[in-house]
């Protein structure tokens, strides 16, 4: 497994969420949660400027295997997508943590993300999951 | 509790992922389901199959015994090696397996039938065996390696005797010969498939399946898990049990119909029924779909057509293609345009026919 990056936080459902700093935070799926998957072959991306609810799906991710839904940590608007997935979705395979970026919202509630896990907790849970 | 083939540890070796498949612990894939994929169609690649279930029928009455017990003509194996792919029914018609039948000689005949129908495909065909006084048994001292691609053939012949060698190397297609390795291992050689590539199906004693399965890779053949093998025969328009048919549907409503043979004076178990269904008309047909737009067709997805709905069977991404293929039972007719309800959106779908790949090439029209 790849070294989880320190700036991240985690949803239990193996979304990550890296906070800009200018109230955006940017999207993604786990290093985990893609080897789970295998090969992807698509990502349904949500639209700019829809309005997301924490907690809600706004993406799917489909690998030959199965699809999945992907869930906003963060309530708040889309404000850009990552397009060049629609044409090479095994980039997040590749990348999770970098160019596999999903979706970036501007978070209305960015306490929200307190709530999250950091790294290491999220790595605890990944352990608990092997056992 | 869960059962493991002899390939077991060889497979958690190599890294694999490993899945309950019918009871059985197999490998997924070893890493990239789509790249064995794409080995198979290139190049070769093998599958252990060791969990498939080994018949041996013997008996003077067993060709009979088979004429009653399958829907396509044992009439058709007349050279010993031959073997036919064929369905059993129960007697409303409906398919409790599909199978492959080799005419191995005079009153000896083999079966291989599915892993996750092993209980009741044996319960079937012993009670159906006895008044023929057929031997029915199990061979669960063997294991099966399924080599396939453009290359796969070359590769075994190198691993045989030079007289296995000549021998394995004139097999036609869908015919069978005892071979002998090069370490003198005994093994039944079948130039069949589950993946529209050309290949061998090996059945080889399972204390040496390790050993061929160690010589195989030695020879630069890498191994492919089940998620492979399901795009590949998908993909080569094959039915896979238990998703496009099941004892529910006849073989003509699972796109079978060249599998069953309606010859004369051969009264086989379902007969009554299909030709009931034939003369009636049958109700609904299997068609196979290709999406042009972006997504994945899957089992159980909505497809609606001129006709009323239906429902998506096996549905996949096809790597060869890199678009969604899927095999679909709807009512019978002309279907006009169809669409798949995915997630509340209607994706328009083109019907093809299938296979959808054959041999590596898409095939016309798909």
């Amino acid at each position: 497994m790849s070294e989880i990056p320190g700036d991240l936080k985690f949803l239990k459902s193996h979304e990550w969420a890296r906070v800009e700093g200018d109230g955006k935070v940017t999207i993604g799926i786990s290093d985990h949660a893609q080897g789970l998957l295998g090969d992807l072959v698509y990502v349904e991306l949500p639209t700019i400027g829809d309005r997301v609810e924490a907690g809600n799906a706004c993406a799917v991710v489909e690998s030959v295997k199965a699809a999945s839904d992907v869930y906003s940590p963060v309530t708040g608007k889309v404000v850009e997508v990552n397009a060049a997935l629609s044409d090479k979705p095994e980039t997040i395979n590749e990348d999770a943590y970098g160019d596999g970026w999903i979706f970036v919202i501007e978070a209305e509630e960015p306490e929200q993300l307190n709530e999250l896990l950091d790294p290491d907790a999220y790595a605890e849970l990944l352990e608990d999951e092997d056992h | 509790m869960t059962q493991k083939t002899i390939l077991n540890d060889s497979h958690r070796a190599l890294g694999a992922k490993m899945v309950d498949f019918g009871g059985w612990d197999m490998p997924l894939h070893y890493g990239s389901q789509v790249e064995e994929h794409h080995l198979v169609r290139r190049d070769a690649g093998m599958f252990d199959v060791s969990h498939m279930t080994v018949v041996d029928l013997r008996g003077e009455r067993v060709r009979e015994f088979l004429r009653k017990l399958v829907a396509n003509s044992v009439d058709k194996l007349k050279v010993p090696g031959k073997a036919l792919y064929t369905t059993m029914l129960e007697p409303k018609g409906g398919v409790i397996d599909d199978l492959i039948v080799y005419f191995m000689s005079g009153e000896f005949f083999r079966l291989v039938v599915n892993a996750a129908t092993r209980d009741k495909d044996l319960a079937w065909i012993n009670a159906q065996a006895k008044p023929f006084n057929v031997e029915v048994t199990e061979r669960s001292d063997y294991g099966m390696i399924a080599v396939q691609g453009p290359t796969a053939r070359e590769r075994v012949l190198g691993l045989l005797d030079a007289a296995g060698a000549a021998v394995a190397g004139k097999l036609g297609k869908f015919a069978a010969a005892e071979v002998a390795s090069k370490d003198g291992t005994p093994l039944f050689i079948a130039r069949t498939g589950y993946t529209g590539e050309d290949g061998f199906e090996i059945v080889v004693p399972e204390d040496k399946a390790v050993a061929l399965w160690d010589a195989l890779l030695a020879a630069g053949v890498k191994p492919a898990g089940l998620g492979a093998r399901d795009t590949l025969r998908l993909e080569a328009g094959m039915n896979l049990y238990g998703q496009d048919m099941d004892e529910t549907v006849t073989p003509y409503e699972a796109g079978l119909a060249w599998t069953v043979a309606l010859d004369a004076d051969r009264d086989f178990t379902g007969r009554g029924v299909l030709e009931a269904q034939k003369s009636a008309g049958v109700p609904r047909q299997l068609i196979g779909l290709v999406m042009d737009e972006k997504g994945v067709l899957r089992h159980g997805q909505k497809v609606l057509t001129a006709n009323g709905d239906g429902e998506i069977l096996s549905g996949t991404f096809s790597p060869t293609l890199g678009k969604a293929i899927a095999f679909a039972r709807v009512p019978a007719g002309a279907p006009g345009d169809v669409r798949v309800d995915i997630r509340g959106r209607e994706v328009p779908v083109r019907v093809v026919k299938f296979p959808f790949v054959r041999e590596g090439k898409p095939q016309d029209g798909v």
